[in-house]
């Protein structure tokens, strides 16, 4: 048997991963790919304490999480695919049309 | 047993997500994506949900990771490839973040928590859905349209203006 402790540090290993990705990386797509990959670990969580306390309500909310990323990818790719249309960069410091 | 799948599948994620953020190409981060997706599935195997499992792979494999490998083919990346990491202040970033990994780490594994999980809990897709369309209606409405809306604002705002 597992210990959910195991899955709780794998999460947060994951989380932090995906957060120095954020940080550090430039490419608008591999910042993307850096927030699916955080998502993805508040699902372990949420799987996790579900099976931990035996309660349905962590895999609904998991269900909800994946729709909703997948709603969030399909936006941020089409903005994406206009901004690079205009902008021709894929570098997040260069793109700062909404700064005031 | 069950140990060893579970540091097998954690260490191909950790290995992957790794590679996630440091692949220079963004084919190679999204193919490493799609490697820690599928390791994160077979956790949830083993979390004794394998309707999730399948979402899992259904939607983040087979939808939103070719989305994203289709969007990467579609756009001239081979400038974007070229440019190194900026050097300033990564050294810094890596280091608050293991700073702040080694805290939530030492907060877990002190935190005590009740090892053995509740028994006889068999998530079927028959009770999650009965779940999903009684307590859960509402939020599952809002969803619905939440997606409506992202499908059509995706069309909309990827559309050619003339």
């Amino acid at each position: 048997m597992v210990p959910v402790t195991w899955y709780i540090a794998l999460s947060a290993v994951l989380f932090m991963i995906g957060a120095a990705g954020v940080l550090t990386r430039r490419n608008v797509i591999v910042i993307l790919m850096s927030i699916e990959l955080m998502l993805n670990s508040v699902n372990i969580n949420f799987m996790a304490f579900s099976y931990l306390l035996g309660d349905m309500t962590g895999q609904i909310f998991t269900i909800f999480t994946i729709t909703v990323a997948a709603a969030e990818v399909a936006v941020a790719l089409g903005i994406l695919i206009a901004l690079v249309r205009s902008n021709k960069t894929f570098n997040v410091d260069e793109i700062d049309a909404l700064k005031g | 047993m069950e140990k060893l799948f579970f540091l097998m599948f954690a260490a191909v994620a950790i290995a992957s997500g790794l590679a996630v953020v440091t692949a220079r190409n963004p084919v190679h981060s999204a193919l490493a994506l799609i490697v820690c997706l599928i390791q994160v599935a077979a956790l949830f195997v083993l979390l004794r949900s394998p309707f999730l499992a399948a979402v899992q792979i259904f939607i983040y494999v087979g939808a939103v990771m070719v989305l994203f490998l289709f969007v990467v083919l579609i756009l001239d990346m081979r400038k974007a490839v070229l440019q190194a990491f900026p050097p300033v202040k990564k050294r810094f970033v890596v280091g608050v973040i293991l700073v702040l990994m080694a805290q939530i780490l030492a907060f877990v594994f002190v935190t005590p928590m009740g090892l053995s999980p509740a028994g006889g809990w068999e998530p079927t897709v028959e009770s999650i859905g009965r779940m999903l369309f009684t307590k859960y209606l509402f939020p599952f409405e809002v969803v619905s349209v939440i997606l409506l809306a992202a499908l059509v604002a995706a069309i909309v705002i990827a559309k050619e203006r003339r």
